[in-house]
């Protein structure tokens, strides 16, 4: 998955205002344990991968990440021995021990693999609708080291990308092929000699040498860059205030707890609405 | 103030026994054009680095001596700084482009310079006018071709007009026109703009014309130092390996002094009236008609197209035979669609129409022998026999990626061989980066393998060392095929450089026909 310009509100936004609104998504849903928040998260990343036209890219990720997800639970379920409620007792299990399986261990599980669920589309919305090239702009002018590595994460990903697509190939052309697991093992491997071609080419091309050349006055603020940041800002204020005010806590062990009531429910819905709020201004986006 | 001066450099890289440069003393002044020949792994690529500043800054290691790139002490200044008078490009355009689209790219360094917008701007207009891309300004660095993200990089590295140009292998993933327009290009700037250029390059015939000097680099050493001439006449004593085509015809016909190029050598041949006026180029032996079902083949394909999602065609109705034990050649520009042939023989991708049929086992071996290495040892890649079959079997316990590029070539062609006798092999492009040694030895394996072989490639001499027949493939069908003397020798392009200049394919059957042209004017 690789960022296209697409008519939309948040590409037309500047990128690092884009970044700053996937971030507070994703922040949101590192904040809060809370199933309906993070459910509420899921579909505000969902509504707004839509409203970008990058729905079929951000659901194909999180489809990738469900497997993550699954064995997060189960580990957890399996090595976790708080919880009340046992529902299976398998007995003596190698390397765990003695395993009771107990419903808060198993729904915590979950939880946590909801959560790397959300935080990864959140990752997957901000891959394909914010501009790495602009990105990278305004990195460079922060910290140079911020940039190297933003830039190496930006550029090395769609490099690895293809090399395990021709290794796979090559895999194909083995009058063996064997298991696929081995390409990825190969790429993984190979990872630190393309990160050092990638950064030795940032090098030669002088990045990070200018310091005080010129520097241009900006472009002013679009309303979409000022839709997207009030977005953003509204959601971490929003997450952050009803952490400190005790909405929508989450206790698994040692039974479970999630309340849901009037506060709760008007917390999830607030951060739908301030979340895809950006979008409905369309106005002068292409169709 | 010379544009780069190398004194008593010599560096061992972090870990190695061995120093890669060794007490390298070398001037290269403002507008000069340097060719820096060698074998593989004699230093031409760390030399290269150290003078962009990537060796020692980059990747550490024991420098001692001075490089000085613009007036600019590499020790003292860090490759970002160095991007500002020398630019900088490598032989892999995969990881030399960064950003997402063209115009970033060309504006990548400039906007590092510190350049305001206009500058930017005028830029980027600039250097994609000057090397022809700028058709592709607006376009993705992710849909380019590999001869497309080469030109950008190139740009990207001539952006704001550096003084130094430094430039390893740019040529070797490129078809003979796009190799010959980008040395061609370099020759422009360097005359036009004064640029002083340092041009690695295994396949000299292809620079020397353009060269005013020639640095010849052994084992870390500067070994020559000299013209392009000067260098002829002591590679054909000291380093065979290194000579071109049109130099070896010469010394096997005992000729002097050694040409630098087909124009000098057709001069020098016309003076002393050995240069048959060459007969108007024969037409090329058209593809056969389809061949019968019941002939033997090795592979074929009958009536096989490739056609993409958007309604592209990269192959169009394709009938192709190779019979068994036959070798032959496929030629074609970038893009003609010879890897999607390959790819289509070997199993790897099937036709949307036609059919593509083999007669058993077919290797497939792809252009990046990296993407065959998988494993932790040599041994583990391959089997003990597949392994001698290539000549590898004493370094089965070393690491892969250890391996020089041409040992690479032969583990990946071991691997693919692995399993078995094939019917056919098929190689796609397995030259690249190779010196002339590798290239010979691997042309050598081939020819002696009982299976057919077909080879893609742009390197005309290639062909001529390993196949009888060659195949001009050009958007997606054969438009000549034929006995590799008849396709080889009738072109322009598609041709060797022996051919360019006697009509013969080889500068061994060039020296005979110039020795009898010798008796016939000496005899009374």
């Amino acid at each position: 998955m690789t960022y296209r310009r697409r008519a939309s509100p948040l590409h037309a936004a500047r990128a690092g205002v884009g970044a700053v609104y996937c971030a507070a998504l994703a922040t949101c849903a590192l904040v809060f344990q809370h199933p309906l928040i993070l459910g509420a998260v899921a579909l505000s990343v969902l509504v707004a991968a839509a409203g970008a036209g990058v729905a079929h890219e951000v659901a194909r990720t999180a489809r990738f990440t469900l497997p993550i997800a699954v064995l997060v639970a189960l580990v957890n379920a399996l090595v976790v021995r708080d919880g009340l409620t046992v529902f299976a007792r398998l007995g003596e299990l190698p390397p765990f021990g003695r395993i009771d399986l107990t419903v808060e261990a198993l729904v915590y599980g979950l939880v946590l693999g909801a959560r790397v669920i959300v935080v990864v589309m959140c990752c997957a919305l901000f891959t394909a609708a914010v501009d790495p090239d602009e990105l990278l702009r305004v990195f460079r002018r922060v910290s140079f080291r911020s940039a190297l590595t933003a830039a190496l994460a930006t550029r090395l990903i769609p490099v690895l990308a293809r090399d395990a697509r021709r290794m796979d190939d090559a895999r194909a052309c083995r009058p063996d092929p064997g298991p696929r697991v081995a390409v990825l093992r190969a790429v993984a491997t190979s990872a630190l000699d393309r990160a050092i071609d990638v950064a030795a080419t940032l090098e030669v091309r002088g990045y990070g040498a200018a310091r005080a050349g010129h520097r241009s006055p900006g472009a002013p603020w679009s309303r979409h860059d000022v839709a997207f940041a009030s977005a953003a800002a509204g959601i971490v204020v929003l997450s952050v205030g009803a952490r400190i005010a005790g909405v929508a806590g989450f206790d698994a062990y040692p039974l479970l707890s999630s309340p849901v009531g009037a506060d709760e429910l008007a917390l999830a819905a607030a951060v739908v609405a301030i979340a895809c709020a950006p979008f409905l201004d369309r106005r002068g986006i292409e169709r | 103030m010379s544009a780069l001066a190398f004194e008593r450099v010599t560096y061992t890289y972090p870990g190695a026994p061995e120093p890669a440069l060794r007490d390298v003393s070398l001037t290269v002044e403002p507008g000069e054009f340097v060719v820096l020949a060698g074998l593989s792994a004699s230093g031409k690529s760390t030399l290269l680095r150290a003078a962009s500043g990537l060796v020692p800054h980059f990747h550490g290691g024991v420098f001692a001596g001075r490089a000085v790139v613009g007036g600019l002490d590499t020790r003292e200044h860090q490759p970002s700084a160095l991007a500002a008078v020398a630019g900088t490009l490598f032989q892999d355009p995969e990881t030399q482009v960064v950003l997402g689209t063209v115009r970033h790219e060309l504006a990548f360094p400039l906007e590092n310079r510190g350049e305001g917008p206009a500058a930017v701007a005028r830029g980027v207009e600039e250097v994609a006018l000057a090397l022809g891309i700028e058709s592709l300004l607006d376009r993705s660095t992710a849909e380019l071709s590999g001869g497309e993200l080469q030109r950008v990089a190139l740009g990207a590295a001539l952006a704001g007009r550096p003084r130094l140009v430094l430039l390893d292998e740019p040529t070797s993933q490129l078809d003979p026109v796009a190799g010959d327009e980008l040395v061609w290009l370099l020759r422009r700037l360097n005359e036009e703009w004064g640029t002083a250029v340092v041009l690695s390059e295994h396949r000299l015939e292809r620079c020397l014309g353009h060269a005013d000097r020639v640095v010849v680099l052994h084992d870390g050493a500067v070994a020559c130092d000299a013209s392009p001439r000067a260098f002829l006449e002591w590679a054909a004593e000291r380093s065979p390996a290194l000579q071109t085509p049109a130099a070896r015809l010469f010394e096997r016909a005992g000729l002097r002094p050694p040409p630098s190029g087909v124009k000098e050598a057709r001069a020098t041949l016309r003076a002393h009236g050995l240069l048959e006026e060459a007969p108007a180029p024969a037409t090329a032996p058209e593809p056969p008609k389809r061949e019968r079902k019941r002939d033997p083949f090795a592979v074929r394909a009958r009536g096989a197209w490739c056609e993409l999602p958007g309604g592209r065609s990269v192959l169009r109705d394709v009938d192709f035979v190779i019979a068994p034990g036959e070798k032959v050649a496929l030629m074609g520009r970038n893009g003609a669609g010879k890897s999607t042939l390959l790819r289509h023989l070997g199993g790897l991708q099937a036709p949307t129409r036609g059919r593509v049929e083999a007669g058993g086992r077919v290797a497939l071996l792809l252009q990046n022998p990296n993407d065959y290495l998988l494993h932790e040892t040599v041994g583990e890649e391959a089997s003990a026999d597949a392994l001698a079959q290539v000549g590898l079997e004493r370094l089965a316990h070393r690491h892969p990626r250890d391996l020089s590029g041409g040992e690479r070539q032969r583990l990946a062609l071991a691997v693919v061989l692995d399993g078995g006798d094939p019917t056919a092999v098929l190689l796609d492009e397995p030259t690249r980066g190779m010196d002339r040694a590798a290239k010979g030895d691997l042309a050598a394996r081939l020819r002696a393998m009982d299976a057919a072989v077909l080879v893609a490639t742009h390197d005309a001499e290639f062909a001529a060392a390993v196949a009888k027949r060659v195949v001009l493939l050009a958007d997606g069908r054969p438009i000549a095929d034929g006995p590799i003397e008849e396709v080889l020798t009738g072109g322009w392009y598609f041709a060797t450089e022996t051919a360019r200049i006697v009509g013969e394919l080889t500068p061994e059957a060039g020296a005979e026909r110039i020795r009898r042209r010798l008796t016939i004017e000496v005899a009374p």
